[in-house]
């Protein structure tokens, strides 16, 4: 891979850019090749059977896992396999996790306090005190996400489908350009999980969305383009009309 | 809503308007201690049932450093989830840089007349003093290695182990191989330390004889402040938004580290500042033992230490410095009532608070008093709920 160019092709414009990724771990292939790239301001859905790769691809993207070759670029100028998870964060890479993880023993209010999109060194972080502004935007988000009147509630005290949202919630904290959300709606009620592809949705039009997600209803629910994801690389790209038509797709999906 | 107003005061006002759960009645306690005991030490007769003999100053002002290093371990373990089974070593450390003080201030008052070398040196023929030694006759030097040893040491360690991300029981057990090596380097003689038997036969600091009620006194509240100090130190920490960047880290670290928190700079500096605390414990310690030897290295010293912060309640500071006191008072008590029974209470009193207290006799307590409070308001469910009850 030492041909690569050190950057990725400015001839389009790239929120999100993979080239030939490859991950391994003892022996199995997690990701293998895997290219694809995300226009800024995109929603992405990402499917794809057990072990396609999604969340690896996720740890690839937000400086966990570093991967055995292959590049990364964010807007097309940082490399992202060089740096660490704190400094992807900071860059503006959000993470929501696939099991909601949020800091279970403190407030909603805190919760979102602690995700504020501000200097995070620890000296910075001792004598932090919120201005208007940010607990202004707290307030927001806190309506954003529906949880107004639980704000002093511990977020463990929360409902599963609570917590998924507190959880996108503190992404939208962080301001970032680009957020990354696997499975978003795994345990929710119809409810719930229709009420998030309408949270998603109203978010993606300030910001480039990832989305890995198993329930094709609320992938046909977004309704945007699909990448799917299979042995840890790209099987097919489009509509979910058109990867659902496609024979490979359907061989993947049914023919185990 | 308070806890909207407390984070947007940050840490200082916070600290004033609103100490942690029971902090402000602590403080009192300490304080009214602090000006108590010497009058009832001084002015009440031997006679009185209110005076206060001068061996229980000294038991007390023991128990002090042991509180102090107790809220040094709850501070990473309470509140980052660092496990430390080593914190003894730099409370040791802290007091063998005392000890060396105390050594120089013998001058030729030691059994060989030597004024230049401690008594251990010329029994082992050495001719001058180890150059590391050089500057410890001077108090405001030995005071600033008090707080720079153990601190060095705990960011050189701190700096490797959690930069590579070594974390829960891994940590624990290198932290025990950490006190378990400076035990063994500690017994050579040739460490200049005074090997097994170490630093003793102390005669005065700062002029003041060791021996006298006075200076016993003097030690007993300078302990006493530096308990007080230590925990105001502490509940800034614990109350500003970096502390509840640790409870982040305790609970969900790689969601901390995906929020765009460097976790590793967050465990090293509370890490460093916990070691410079239990420094200062070991510091005011050994002048009222009159003695620093390397059994204070000893690992089951330091898991002692944890079961001191679990018995009292971890995550609660004042919980740490209570389970502390209480359990050297019942030691003392019990190793002199019945002294093969002691072991088997010590382990007995951590299987019981594990099963049943298991956070600890202030954060039990705190629930029953939460519950309480609860049952007698009319709408429970919507009930702010205080963030200091933790869910573990």
């Amino acid at each position: 891979m030492t041909s690569q160019p050190v950057s990725a092709p400015a001839d389009f414009p790239s929120i999100l850019y993979l080239d030939g990724v490859s991950v391994s771990f003892d022996g199995f292939k997690a990701l293998n090749n895997l290219s694809f790239f995300i226009e800024p301001g995109e929603m992405r859905a990402i499917i794809g059977p057990n072990g396609a790769g999604k969340t690896t691809m996720m740890d690839v993207i937000t400086g966990k896992t570093r991967p055995d070759e292959g590049m990364v670029f964010f807007k097309n100028e940082i490399d992202l396999t060089k740096h660490d998870e704190a400094f992807i964060a900071n860059l503006g890479i959000g993470r929501k996790f696939q099991k909601p993880t949020v800091f279970e023993s403190q407030s909603v209010f805190h919760n979102l306090e602690l995700s504020l999109k501000e200097d995070k060194s620890v000296m910075k972080t001792l004598f932090a005190a919120l201005n208007d502004a940010q607990l202004a935007r707290i307030m927001e988000v806190l309506k954003i996400i529906r949880l107004e009147e639980k704000a002093t509630w511990l977020a463990g005290e929360l409902s599963h489908g609570q917590k998924q949202w507190l959880e996108i919630g503190m992404l939208l904290m962080q301001d970032p350009d680009l957020l990354l959300v696997d499975e978003p709606v795994a345990g929710m009620t119809d409810a719930e999980t229709e009420q998030t592809a309408d949270l998603l949705r109203e978010i993606s039009s300030t910001h480039s969305v990832v989305v890995v997600e198993h329930d094709m209803e609320f992938v046909r629910a977004l309704n945007t383009k699909v990448t799917v994801l299979h042995e840890g690389s790209v099987l097919a790209e489009g509509s979910l009309d058109t990867v659902q038509n496609n024979q490979r797709v359907i061989d993947v999906y049914l023919g185990r | 809503m308070d806890l909207m107003k407390n984070t947007q005061q940050g840490p200082f006002l916070s600290l004033m308007t609103g100490l942690p759960g029971g902090g402000k009645t602590f403080l009192g306690i300490l304080l009214a201690a602090a000006l108590l005991v010497p009058v009832l030490n001084i002015f009440v007769p031997e006679s009185s049932s209110l005076h206060v003999p001068t061996y229980l100053v000294s038991l007390f002002g023991k128990y002090l450093c042991f509180a102090l290093l107790a809220l040094s371990v709850d501070l990473i373990w309470g509140y980052c989830g660092i496990l430390s089974l080593g914190h003894g070593a730099f409370f040791a450390l802290g007091g063998y840089a005392m000890g060396m003080y105390l050594m120089r201030q013998i001058g030729d008052r030691g059994v060989y007349g030597n004024p230049e070398l401690p008594d251990f040196m010329v029994f082992l023929n050495w001719t001058e003093l180890p150059w590391y030694w050089y500057g410890f006759d001077m108090f405001p030097f030995a005071l600033l290695m008090v707080v720079l040893v153990p601190g060095i040491l705990a960011f050189v360690f701190g700096w490797f182990a959690f930069r590579a991300r070594v974390t829960g029981v891994y940590l624990s057990i290198i932290t025990q191989a950490m006190t378990y090596a400076l035990l063994l380097a500690f017994f050579r003689n040739d460490m200049g330390f005074g090997g097994n038997n170490g630093l003793t036969d102390f005669k005065d600091i700062l002029g003041f004889d060791l021996q006298a009620d006075g200076t016993r006194l003097g030690l007993f509240v300078a302990s006493i402040l530096a308990l007080a100090l230590g925990y105001l130190i502490s509940s800034f920490i614990t109350q500003s938004k970096l502390g509840r960047v640790l409870i982040a880290i305790r609970d969900a670290e790689s969601r901390t580290r995906f929020s765009g928190y460097r976790v590793e700079y967050y465990k090293l500096f509370v890490f460093v500042v916990s070691a410079v605390l239990a420094g200062i414990a070991g510091a005011l310690y050994v002048p009222q033992v009159g003695i620093i030897n390397p059994s204070e290295f000893s690992p089951a010293n330091s898991i002692e230490v944890v079961i001191w912060v679990a018995v009292g309640g971890r995550g609660t500071l004042w919980g740490a410095v209570l389970g502390a006191v209480l359990v050297n008072w019942g030691k003392s008590y019990f190793t002199g009532a019945f002294p093969d029974a002691w072991l088997y209470l010590l382990g007995g009193l951590f299987v019981f608070t594990t099963l049943f207290l298991p956070k600890g006799i202030v954060g039990t307590s705190g629930i029953w008093i939460e519950k309480f409070k609860n049952l007698r308001q009319s709408d429970p469910p919507l009930a702010p709920r205080s963030p200091v009850v933790k869910e573990d």
